[in-house]
């Protein structure tokens, strides 16, 4: 962890993207009955890419609404850049498991909406907007609406969404979960390209074991009742990669590591449930 | 799109030699107004053998009677009396539907908006348009006014109810107001950009069942009119047992309220071009 961050300071000039969750505890339902998350505790280096992977029902979701200011801890604290994390704001992009393009906005509506809200002067807007169109060959669908795009087109359109603000983090919730499987490849791919690029700290929630491995500098196992950080794995392949990079052994030996921490967990996600 | 329906109505299109199979080969425009033909031809049928089982057609003016009296009508100034009409249901709704999206937007966005203002208009809401010609009369100095505030009656509700039921379901959409709050939205961006579109669906068809009340409640308001209105004719007509005008104003009202509705729906439609709808068969 700690030659992560000596990493991320020594090849770039990160300065934002430090996130920090100190005991993070939620509890929902009556009189705050059921425990979500039990004192969560990791920290987040400028520029890395973490994921955080467990069974369904283990909290995952919960602690990335907890970073966005959608959910508001029984206990604990969140820490961007120093800063307490009490509302959600646009310096915490954040990607929807489901399409959350707004039907009424074009491509080019949705992605501007953000810089709209900053009051950026039209021209800067229409000039940025193209840009990240542009990144990620979405420009000529840009007076499209959401429902005349396929899934991957939306999804991409959400990325720069959320990134046209130069957030201090973007927070992914299962992004590509609704989409074919060449399409979720792509646009794996994709943002890690992106990601090279832009450097922004990435926080991204999946249950696929092989996207957390070919996504993220680490990745962080969560286990169930109630949801607490249960391993904290190290990836240490090498980057850029390759989708094909998903066959080699060092890929496959580090998945096995990851998929046995993780059926412990989803075994007794079953039990109790 | 292997529904039954569908598979039914393409099996019958193949069969082009049948009966139905032609009715389903005629386009759109075709099969409505071939609805049209059959409506008025079977209910002339029905006149001319008098058919009596529990409805009784015997007395009922036939459509060529109907179109005699329509005739009558418009040769002679029929203008003042559809104006008289057209402008008491536009000032009625116009009025019905700014207070009615204006209030429905407060009562779905705040609780305490709610709880102040839902009971009286929950209380006054299934009371019919007749029921309110008494107080009309008491309340407005003048007759016009008072029929103006019918036609009100009759389009508010709709267009209230709608729009609390599309701004509640929008602002309870989670997703779409975390979609503006993690870019930064301030109160008045969600609203503007996300809570008034998301409603606006909900508006729309609130606005079209509103214009078609409106005229519904039109013979109503003008059984206080003194000369003009086509709804004024057909309550005249009735009391004077001249019926063929009755059922031609009853067809003019249905008529124009129909056309008025479509042109409400149209132009709704036109601020929604992020909408396509596309029905069976279509």
């Amino acid at each position: 962890m700690q030659d992560i961050a000596v990493q991320a300071q020594a090849s770039t000039q990160i300065t934002y993207g430090l996130v920090e969750v100190r005991d993070l505890t939620v509890r929902f339902g009556d009189r705050q009955k059921t425990t979500i998350l039990d004192k969560i505790n990791f920290t987040v280096e400028p520029g890395s890419f973490v994921c955080l992977l467990g069974p369904s029902g283990c909290g995952k979701s919960t602690v990335l609404n907890s970073i966005a200011g959608f959910v508001n801890p029984t206990d604990g604290a969140i820490l961007v850049d120093k800063q307490a994390v009490t509302k959600p704001g646009a310096d915490r992009g954040f990607v929807f498991q489901q399409y959350s393009l707004l039907p009424w906005k074009t491509t080019f509506q949705n992605v501007e909406f953000g810089l709209r809200i900053k009051g950026i002067p039209k021209a800067k807007r229409r000039e940025l907007v193209g840009e990240y169109l542009n990144r990620v060959g979405l420009y000529n669908r840009r007076d499209s609406y959401p429902h005349q795009l396929s899934g991957g087109m939306k999804q991409r359109a959400s990325i720069v969404r959320a990134l046209i603000n130069s957030p201090s983090v973007l927070l992914m919730d299962e992004p590509f979960s609704a989409l074919d499987a060449q399409t979720r490849h792509m646009m794996q791919e994709l943002l890690m390209e992106i990601w090279h690029e832009f450097k922004t700290t990435v926080i991204f929630v999946t249950h696929d074991i092989e996207e957390a491995v070919f996504l993220g500098d680490r990745i962080l196992v969560m286990g169930v009742n109630p949801g607490h950080i249960k391993e904290d794995i190290v990836i240490d392949l090498q980057r850029p990669r390759h989708i094909d990079d998903t066959l080699t052994p060092e890929f496959i030996q580090i998945s096995r590591r990851v998929l046995a921490t993780i059926r412990e967990e989803t075994l007794r996600s079953m039990e109790s449930s | 799109m292997t529904s039954p329906a569908s598979k039914l109505n393409s099996d019958l299109s193949q069969d082009s030699s049948s009966l139905f199979g032609r009715i389903f080969r005629l386009n759109k425009l075709g099969r409505r107004i071939l609805s049209l033909v059959i409506f008025f031809g079977v209910w002339q049928f029905l006149c001319a053998i008098k058919f009596q089982f529990l409805i009784n057609f015997g007395f009922l003016p036939t459509p060529v009677e109907v179109v005699q009296a329509t005739w009558d009508f418009f040769t002679s100034d029929p203008w003042v009396h559809l104006r008289s009409s057209i402008i008491r249901v536009l000032l009625g709704y116009a009025i019905a539907a700014v207070l009615g999206i204006i209030l429905g937007i407060v009562i779905g966005t705040w609780q305490k908006a709610d709880d102040l203002l839902s009971p009286p208009l929950e209380l006054l809401r299934p009371i019919p348009a007749v029921a309110w010609i008494p107080l009309a009369i008491l309340m407005f100095p003048t007759a016009e006014a008072g029929m103006i505030f019918i036609t009100f009656v009759g389009g508010f509700f709709p267009v209230l109810i709608s729009t609390i039921k599309g701004v509640e379901s929008t602002l309870n959409d989670t997703v779409l107001i975390r979609v503006g709050q993690c870019l930064g939205a301030k109160s008045w961006h969600i609203f503007q950009d996300i809570v008034i579109p998301g409603a606006l669906p909900s508006i729309a068809s609130g606005l079209v069942i509103g214009m078609g009340n409106a005229w519904f409640c039109l013979v109503t308001a003008e059984i206080l009119a003194g000369r003009y209105g086509v709804g004024y004719i057909t309550w005249e007509s009735y009391v004077t047992s001249n019926y063929p005008p009755i059922v031609m104003g009853m067809l003019l009202i249905g008529l124009m309220g129909a056309l008025s509705s479509w042109v409400v729906s149209r132009l709704t439609a036109a601020l929604m071009p992020w909408r396509t709808i596309k029905k069976q068969g279509a």
